[in-house]
């Protein structure tokens, strides 16, 4: 009976072997032909960029690979940081939930850059999901989230190098290395720096268009599996280390720091990383499984912007355990946990001390109910306690229903709540001579209040044929209504920032009209048409969001021939965007010379890029931004005059260096 | 050694009757052979075997035919769930669909029956 039952042991886990290990295998993006995907029978509004659509712009950080997608906005670099910003249904990352592998990755110091501290290359695959998200990373989603998942070590190649150069003298080299180590065990290193060396300066200010910079960034990864007992383990190690200068061409940083005689700026991070992550699937019930992530990373920046100092460290701790299982059958499955949040801020703006610590615990329910067909929803709530926000919940909604073929309905609903670091997320404005003034001192956050925000969201997808080949179109609006609102108010003054609770009402209303299609086989056209009306209430009267267009346009077009023996293949991405009018901030009051119209012109902006793919191993690349050479006009407001009362270099509403052209090679060890 | 493996198979095989007639596993593993075409026939069957109080997952596999469950025995048996499956038109290894219910199949989930 002993040995029976111990072969019969034998027996189950033989069998279980191949079924873990498909289980497992889910989570991972299979390489296909699409690049841009999207469901029609996942309930949320979900899009999945995998590698492949990753590569149509030669995207050299995670803020750069949305350029070639409708649904997210990229801004353009200003002159100060070179870091695009990134804008979901209108809101800026702030009120989007950024994670790394479903950890939270861009948030509190790092808002502003972050996004900049992931290379291209270490991506596997994006998901964007528009409206309210999932309660399980936490409650401070608002319009969206973006998850990234890096390559995995399991399936990751032995070596990979990408080299890009470009005209605006900007060079990168990345470099990955994978082993597997034994059946269990295998390690990825991943080493990016990338560099600006020289100062360009085309508009002729006196003033760098993008800043030098330099950026050493190395991730040592480690995955464990064993599909047998059903276990999954990552381990990752991070260093990044970023500095950036910029500011009047003749400006010395170790002559003209801390002086009037240029004005100058830098930016110098430093950041640690380490996190954990341990996922069991029951070998018999591969429908419930336990994950628990750690995280903990140390942010230190070190800046001033002219006479303006800024330093921010921020050290944070991240935990979050999830069981995930099913009622009765897969047709309801939930997910639920706890998570934890530890940060503790160490930070100073010119002589004022905003230190803090910060800490959460929750605990959240994610019921999902799938009919297998046609329905589907997912009703998830959180309860938090926060040692600023207090206690509260965060009720999440959404919904699916495909009511013929190719066609999918969707909903959804939710409330985030968060506490905005006003100084980390607006921090470009401290490069110009206006005043912080804080008009609150009762709340709990720089005297202010949390921000709350409801969203609501419904779009409607058609798949169809049209001459015998594919095409979509869908639309979808989504309204963001704040009940409260940290005001980060530039209407008032050019001389002046002033911050604030919300006194009335803040919206955003976002409306997106998409139309994609395969003009013939490997020739796909997309395009999209998006209305902004974002308005808030400020003292001075209820404005547009400054620096937002109300109209956009987007359109893609991606050839690519057939692969011939070998892999040789050509690929052509050309990508246009057309922006309309932005509301600016108020210059009214400022000598007419340093006084903007109170909207910017609308303008185009074309990229191209080109691929030649010699082998499977080996391709190169090259490519243009803003060909059609736009670029604004006065960016820098009183650069004559730098530390004079009208200087102000946060203004950025289009392209700031004009045409750019890039090269860069692909190679790899299989 | 062939012989050794032979044993063991044997072994299991024996093993795996006791144990059935002991102990009803409530995650019991169970595949079975289903006839059908294409995706619509994979909804399909799917929903009609997690219809069945006792199926926790199932999963059809297009290719092959074989269609993958996890079930609570104490609630439910093979020969329950395979009827709720030809009821919905679709043969399986030891019940077959009413000649009724295989036509009010789509046209294009009309497998060949043997």
């Amino acid at each position: 009976m002993q040995k029976q039952i111990s072969i019969l042991l034998l027996f189950f886990f033989c069998a279980f072997n191949s079924f873990a290990q498909d289980t497992l295998q889910e989570i991972k993006v299979r390489g296909n032909s699409k690049s841009l995907k999207k469901s029609y029978s996942v309930t949320a509004n979900t899009t999945v960029l995998t590698s492949k659509e990753l590569l149509k712009a030669a995207c050299c950080n995670l803020a750069e690979s949305f350029e070639t997608n409708p649904s997210i906005d990229v801004n353009f670099s200003d002159a100060l940081t070179g870091t695009k910003q990134i804008k979901m249904l209108g809101l800026t990352s702030p009120y989007l939930m950024i994670t790394e592998e479903n950890i939270p990755s861009v948030r509190g110091a790092s808002q502003a850059y972050g996004l900049s501290f992931t290379p291209g290359t270490w991506v596997e695959s994006i998901q964007i999901t528009k409206g309210a998200g999932s309660v399980v990373n936490g409650f401070e989603s608002i319009s969206g989230q973006i998850n990234t998942e890096l390559i995995k070590p399991i399936s990751d190649i032995p070596f990979f190098l990408n080299a890009y150069g470009s005209t605006d003298s900007r060079f990168e080299l990345n470099a990955h290395f994978n082993k597997k180590i034994s059946d269990k065990w295998s390690s990825s290193l991943f080493a990016h720096g990338n560099t600006r060396v020289s100062k360009n300066d085309m508009n002729d200010d006196g003033f760098l268009d993008n800043p030098l910079a330099k950026q050493i960034n190395v991730l040592n990864r480690w995955q464990y599996t064993n599909a047998e007992k059903g276990w999954v383990s990552f381990i990752n190690f991070r260093y990044m280390n970023d500095k950036k200068q910029t500011g009047e061409l003749n400006f010395d940083p170790n002559r003209d720091k801390g002086t009037t005689n240029y004005w100058g700026s830098e930016i110098n991070t430093e950041r640690f990383d380490v996190s954990t992550k341990l996922g069991y699937v029951f070998p018999d019930m591969p429908y419930q499984s336990i994950g628990f992530q750690n995280a903990f990373n140390s942010h230190d920046q070190n800046s001033y912007f002219g006479l303006n100092l800024y330093n921010i460290k921020q050290k944070s701790y991240y935990s979050n355990l999830i069981f995930n299982s099913i009622i009765n059958n897969t047709k309801h499955k939930f997910s639920t946990g706890l998570n934890f949040t530890y940060d503790k801020y160490g930070e100073f703006v010119n002589a004022n001390d905003y230190s803090r610590i910060d800490n959460s615990v929750g605990a959240f329910f994610e019921y999902t109910y799938d009919n297998t067909d046609n329905f589907s929803v997912v009703f998830g709530g959180r309860i938090d306690n926060h040692n600023r926000l207090g206690t509260f919940a965060t009720p999440r909604l959404h919904v699916r229903y495909n009511p013929w073929e190719k066609g999918v309905l969707r909903f959804s609903a939710g409330r985030g709540k968060r506490s905005a670091n006003v100084f980390a997320e607006n921090q470009q404005l401290l490069a110009s001579s206006k005043t912080f003034d804080f008009l609150n001192t009762n709340g709990k956050i720089y005297g202010l209040n949390p921000e709350i925000a409801w969203n609501y969201g419904l779009s409607f997808i058609q798949g169809f044929l049209l001459f015998g080949k594919s095409a979509d179109v869908g639309f979808d609006f989504y309204r963001t209504d704040f009940q409260n609102q940290a005001v980060v108010d530039v209407m008032q003054s050019p001389q002046q920032v002033l911050f604030y609770n919300l006194d009335g009402k803040s919206y955003a209303n976002s409306l997106q009209v998409e139309f994609n299609y395969e003009l013939k086989k490997h020739f796909n056209l997309r395009t999209a048409y998006k209305f902004y009306d974002i308005q808030t209430d400020y003292l001075s009267g209820t404005y547009q969001r400054p620096l937002q267009a109300k109209h956009r346009f987007f359109g893609n077009l991606g050839y690519e021939t057939h692969i011939l023996d070998k892999g040789k293949q050509w690929k052509f991405d050309y990508t246009f965007n057309w922006l309309g009018k932005q509301q600016l901030p108020n210059t009214s009051t400022n000598p007419v010379e340093d006084r903007l119209p109170e909207f910017s012109p609308s303008f185009s902006v074309m990229n191209i890029q080109v691929t030649r793919t010699f082998s499977s191993t080996f391709e190169i690349y090259i490519g243009g931004e803003n060909i059609g050479n736009y670029k604004q006009d006065n960016v820098i407001l009183g650069n004559e005059n730098p530390f004079g009362p009208t200087f102000d270099a946060s203004i950025v509403y289009g392209p700031v260096f004009g045409q750019m052209y890039y090269a860069g090679l692909r190679f790899k060890i299989k | 050694m062939m012989k050794n493996i032979i044993v063991v198979l044997l072994l299991t095989f024996v093993g795996f009757t006791a144990q059935a007639q002991e102990v009803k596993n409530k995650n019991a593993k169970v595949e079975f052979h289903v006839s059908g075409n294409c995706e619509m026939c994979k909804k399909r069957i799917e929903k009609a075997a997690l219809s069945v109080s006792g199926v926790k997952s199932a999963d059809w596999h297009m290719d092959c035919g074989t269609l993958y469950l996890i079930t609570n025995e104490q609630k439910t048996d093979v020969l329950t769930i395979q009827k709720a499956i030809a009821k919905v038109g679709h043969d399986t290894d030891e019940v077959k669909a009413l000649k009724e219910d295989y036509e009010k199949l789509h046209t294009c989930c009309r497998y060949e029956r043997k």
